[in-house]
């Protein structure tokens, strides 16, 4: 007669059952998506569009090559990021316009202050992508450019740039009383140098 | 007497672990279902461009995604190899967008529906026009917080 065969301990499937439960709680990290944030403009027509003056705006065009130009100049994109500093910082106006922050060459054909500078993006519509978001990406590292410099300068106790603090502003994570302070002076800064970015509609292929 | 002195002489017993697989099973299976992943099959080739300038987009549930670009390589029979839009698992064209997003913020929780940001996530390689397209759409239902979905990274590496 046969012997009885031993029976299979199961000691051992706790812990198979563990390493797949870890490997699943390991593994299904959902991954949080990231990209640049913008505000679309609504869709009714302004009645009375304000009028801006011809130095307060700084028109940068992405062609279906990929060409940027800057003011009708062909730029390269490692020039983009600092022209646009520049355009921002300028702060040219007088008497009631001027503006005590800024650092630029206040140069009276360039803006104004930052608050009317806007900067028009146009596109054509054979334009990659690709292009376009280095190009919105140059111009919105422009602002936070600016931003940090302003943000350190003011609150150097906080020892964070703009970008961080907006980073932890924006994490749940964060405590409510800690969110107050961030956003009051995160506010101040925001206020000061506004992105003022346009996203006109394509221009047609000609 | 002797007979119930014999208990107390004893060890403790040792806790049986034999329900201890069981126990660990469904915690398993727990988060096996409760981890819904809510991606949809990509039916569009979709290598994001790189961006470093970025903010993170928050909560899963306040996010309507609209997918863009080539048709991957086995439908492009079917499709073409023009540049296409995809709402959840299916093609979809320019002026289906608006009724998608109505239909989306409807099934939104109320106090969710002011609140929502739509994702462009649209391969690099695709033109402009029909992002433009989209974007006029979205004004139209008045959908205007948007967000290019990117890759963390450097700008050169979409240049080339």
């Amino acid at each position: 007669m046969r012997r009885k065969p031993p029976e299979i301990s199961t000691g051992s499937m706790a812990d198979i059952a563990f390493l797949l439960l870890i490997f699943f709680l390991v593994t299904t990290t959902i991954e949080t998506d990231s990209g640049i944030n913008r505000k679309l403009p609504p869709m009714e027509d302004q009645i009375d569009p304000p009028i801006v003056r011809e130095k307060n705006i700084f028109t940068v065009v992405v062609n279906k090559y990929s060409q940027i130009l800057v003011e009708e100049k062909l730029t390269d994109i490692k020039d983009l990021r600092g022209l646009a500093m520049e355009f921002l910082d300028n702060g040219g106006g007088r008497g009631e316009e001027a503006c005590d922050y800024c650092q630029g060459d206040r140069n009276p054909s360039s803006s104004d202050n930052p608050d009317k500078a806007i900067i028009s993006l146009k596109n054509d519509r054979e334009t990659p992508y690709k292009a376009y978001i280095s190009v919105q990406n140059e111009l919105v590292a422009a602002y936070n450019e600016l931003r940090d410099r302003e943000f350190i300068n003011r609150y150097p106790n906080e020892g964070l740039t703009y970008v961080q603090a907006d980073f932890i502003y924006s994490d749940p994570r964060t405590t409510i009383a800690q969110k107050m302070n961030l956003k009051e002076k995160l506010d101040v800064v925001k206020k000061l140098y506004p992105q003022k970015l346009s996203e006109a509609e394509p221009s047609k292929v000609k | 007497m002797a007979k119930f002195s014999k208990k107390k002489s004893g060890e403790l017993p040792a806790i049986s672990t034999a329900s201890l697989p069981d126990i660990v099973f469904m915690l398993l299976f727990f988060f096996m279902v409760a981890t819904v992943m809510r991606d949809s099959t990509l039916m569009v080739q979709n290598t994001l461009p790189a961006a470093d300038q970025i903010q993170k987009l928050d909560k899963k549930d306040r996010v309507i995604y609209i997918y863009a670009g080539k048709p991957s390589s086995r439908y492009r029979e079917t499709y073409g190899t023009e540049a296409r839009i995809q709402l959840n698992d299916k093609f979809a064209t320019v002026d289906e967008v608006g009724a998608f997003i109505l239909a989306e913020r409807a099934a939104k929780r109320e106090e969710l529906q002011n609140v929502l940001t739509t994702a462009l996530k649209v391969d690099g390689d695709t033109k402009m026009g029909i992002i433009s397209d989209i974007k006029q759409e979205l004004r139209k239902v008045n959908a205007l917080k948007i967000n290019y979905t990117t890759r963390v990274g450097d700008y050169t590496q979409n240049l080339n």
